[in-house]
């Protein structure tokens, strides 16, 4: 998958992410992604480029762990 | 425990084709008077055609059963000559309400745009629908209906089928050159013909009960996850003539069907939906899974399926009895072309491909919509939690938030008897869509496109389209001289200017749209119509 746009501040976003999650229950925690994923869908408003990290997703996970 | 509407018995009656010594012939037999054998053989005899309808039962539909009847169906019905009726008489509607616990998600209407002769949907109880079309069919031809003539033998031959047939009286065999098996989701022909009916079945059960009851309610579809009087569950409020109520509970996997359709049982459940002061009583009530299902063909040589027979998916969406009309409504007048000699048998190779596709996107949405309500796996009820949370602030939440995508008319996009367009068009309906309809000024009187389009091929075009006359047993509708079109709409929904020609089929799709056309594209574009595509 190419990267589409460079993040200005990588880590702050990254630094974002997990603050975000920190103290959340394992339980919460997979909500809260959920709903960052379906947020973030919307924000791209591209149906091919969410189809397409969609994929890059899980063929890492693939590459990964085999999953 | 029933009440409400009260069944009557159609009277067996002896033909004489039980008195032959030889098996009679019949050009088309359909096997099944349901919704969809029925909208078959009235299309099939308004065509010319002479239709022998079997029928193992005596009676109409059992229960209201498929319930909303959608703008492309009560379009067909028009054509028929019962959608007046089933206007009438059903609950018109175009809004749906979705909640979550007690509150409202969002509500979405099915119907925005004003000019339309038809709402989005109506709600009539099958029973009522198979009435019009037995009254229809019976103004047609009063014999073509045969009560408990139960079909219980079918050998398919290369150019005709013979049907074995037990009536009360006995048995008796027939030969036809074409059988439309309309025989629903267990069809006898499909077993016969020993055909596989792949797919996939749901596990979760359902509850569907009809009630009677005097209420204020509006006629909207309105759709609960999770309410308040049925925790973790869905539960569907639908209203229909007659002061009848259709309510949908799931009920999980592990419900058992004696215990779930004890009337104490039910009852319970209505009132905690209802509330302790409501009267109501039961009409009907069923204990339902459901599956999605479909003939790799519809078609095996002289032997047609149609409906559930061919097909069958979830309720959600309203696609199991439309689909099936508009399976009808599509091969009515292929074979009427075939049988006339004025079409190739290759013509209906395009029934088997268009409605093919209808039934996969039919499927496809079911399975999409049943995922949605019954989650299947722990991610899917969690993105489903998330959604439904989501879609009370965030509006673009509520596009994945799935009750049921409604069923619309299904558009041929790979149609066989299509033309490509050959320039760009910004407006209007593509080859194998649906042509719309549209209110027009015929004669000085108002009047509605569709019924100049009744039934033939048509031609529709602007006053300027040259090349568009002297085609074979093509009507010309031309804008400024057959219709005017005083609201515009014809010209908006259709990008209709003065040199716009649009070829639109006997059932009302179109097949090929021109700018200013020759003579020869239209002549080429209707020889692709009816099958005779140059290779």
């Amino acid at each position: 998958m190419t990267t589409r746009r460079g993040l200005a501040r990588p880590d702050d976003i990254y630094q974002a992410l997990m603050a975000a999650q920190s103290g959340l229950s394992p339980e919460d925690a997979e909500r809260f992604r959920a709903r960052l994923i379906l947020i973030l869908a919307d924000r791209l408003g591209d149906d091919a480029a969410v189809a397409e990290a969609i994929a890059a997703a899980r063929q890492d996970l693939r590459r990964a762990t085999g999953a | 425990m029933t009440e409400g509407f009260h069944y009557r018995t159609y009277a067996y009656a002896r033909s004489a084709d039980q008195d032959r010594a030889r098996p009679a012939h019949h050009p088309v037999v359909v096997a099944g008077g349901g919704l969809v054998g029925l909208t078959m053989a009235v299309d099939l005899v308004q065509r010319g055609v002479k239709v022998v309808v079997l029928d193992d039962g005596d009676q109409v539909s059992v229960g209201s059963r498929s319930i909303c009847v959608a703008q492309r169906t009560l379009e067909i019905f028009n054509r028929l000559g019962v959608g007046a009726r089933c206007r009438a008489k059903g609950v018109t509607w175009n809004t749906g309400k979705v909640f979550r616990g007690d509150r409202l998600l969002y509500a979405f209407d099915l119907q925005p745009e004003g000019g339309q002769r038809n709402p989005a949907f109506v709600n009539l109880q099958q029973y009522y629908v198979e009435i019009y079309l037995i009254e229809r069919l019976a103004e047609l031809d009063p014999a073509a209906l045969r009560w408990r003539n139960r079909v219980e033998g079918v050998i398919a031959r290369e150019d005709h089928v013979e049907i074995g047939i037990v009536t009360p009286e006995g048995g008796y065999r027939v030969t036809c050159d074409w059988l439309i098996a309309a025989d629903g989701v267990r069809s006898t022909v499909r077993g016969a013909l020993g055909l596989p009916f792949p797919g996939e079945a749901f596990d979760d059960r359902f509850l569907i009960t009809d009630i009677v009851m005097k209420s204020a309610f509006p006629p909207e579809r309105w759709f609960w996850f999770d309410p308040p009087f049925h925790a973790g569950r869905s539960a569907l409020l639908h209203k229909q003539p007659d002061d009848v109520w259709r309510i949908d509970l799931q009920l999980g996997p592990e419900a058992r069907r004696e215990e779930e359709l004890r009337e104490d049982r039910i009852v319970a459940r209505l009132r905690a939906m209802l509330g302790p002061e409501v009267a109501f009583s039961i009409a009907w009530s069923s204990l339902y899974t459901f599956q999605c299902r479909r003939l790799k063909h519809f078609r095996h040589g002289r032997v047609i399926f149609v409906g559930d027979a061919a097909h069958t998916v979830s309720p959600f969406g309203a696609r199991g009895g439309n689909g099936g009309v508009q399976d009808a409504d599509n091969l009515g007048w292929k074979l009427a072309a075939v049988l006339a000699g004025e079409a190739p048998e290759a013509l209906l190779g395009s029934y088997d491909i268009e409605r093919g596709q209808a039934a996969d996107e039919n499927i496809l949405n079911s399975k999409r919509a049943t995922d949605f309500i019954a989650p299947k796996m722990p991610a899917m009820a969690l993105f489903r939690e998330a959604v439904l949370d989501l879609a009370t602030e965030h509006a673009f939440a509520r596009a994945f938030v799935n009750s049921g995508r409604l069923s619309v008319a299904a558009a041929y996009t790979d149609s066989p008897l299509s033309t490509a367009d050959t320039e760009p068009w910004n407006a209007g309906p593509a080859p194998g869509a649906p042509a719309p309809d549209s209110p027009v000024t015929i004669d000085g009187r108002q009047g509605w496109l569709h019924d100049l389009m009744h039934d033939g091929t048509t031609i529709l075009c602007g006053s300027r389209a040259q090349s568009c006359d002297g085609h074979l047993s093509v009507r010309v509708v031309r804008e400024g001289d057959d219709v005017e079109d005083a609201t515009g709409l014809v010209a908006r929904r259709y990008g209709l200017d003065s040199t716009v020609a649009y070829l639109v089929r006997p059932d009302g799709h179109v097949a090929a749209r021109f700018r200013d056309p020759t003579h020869g594209a239209v002549t080429a574009a209707l020889a692709r119509l009816h099958g005779r595509a140059a290779a």
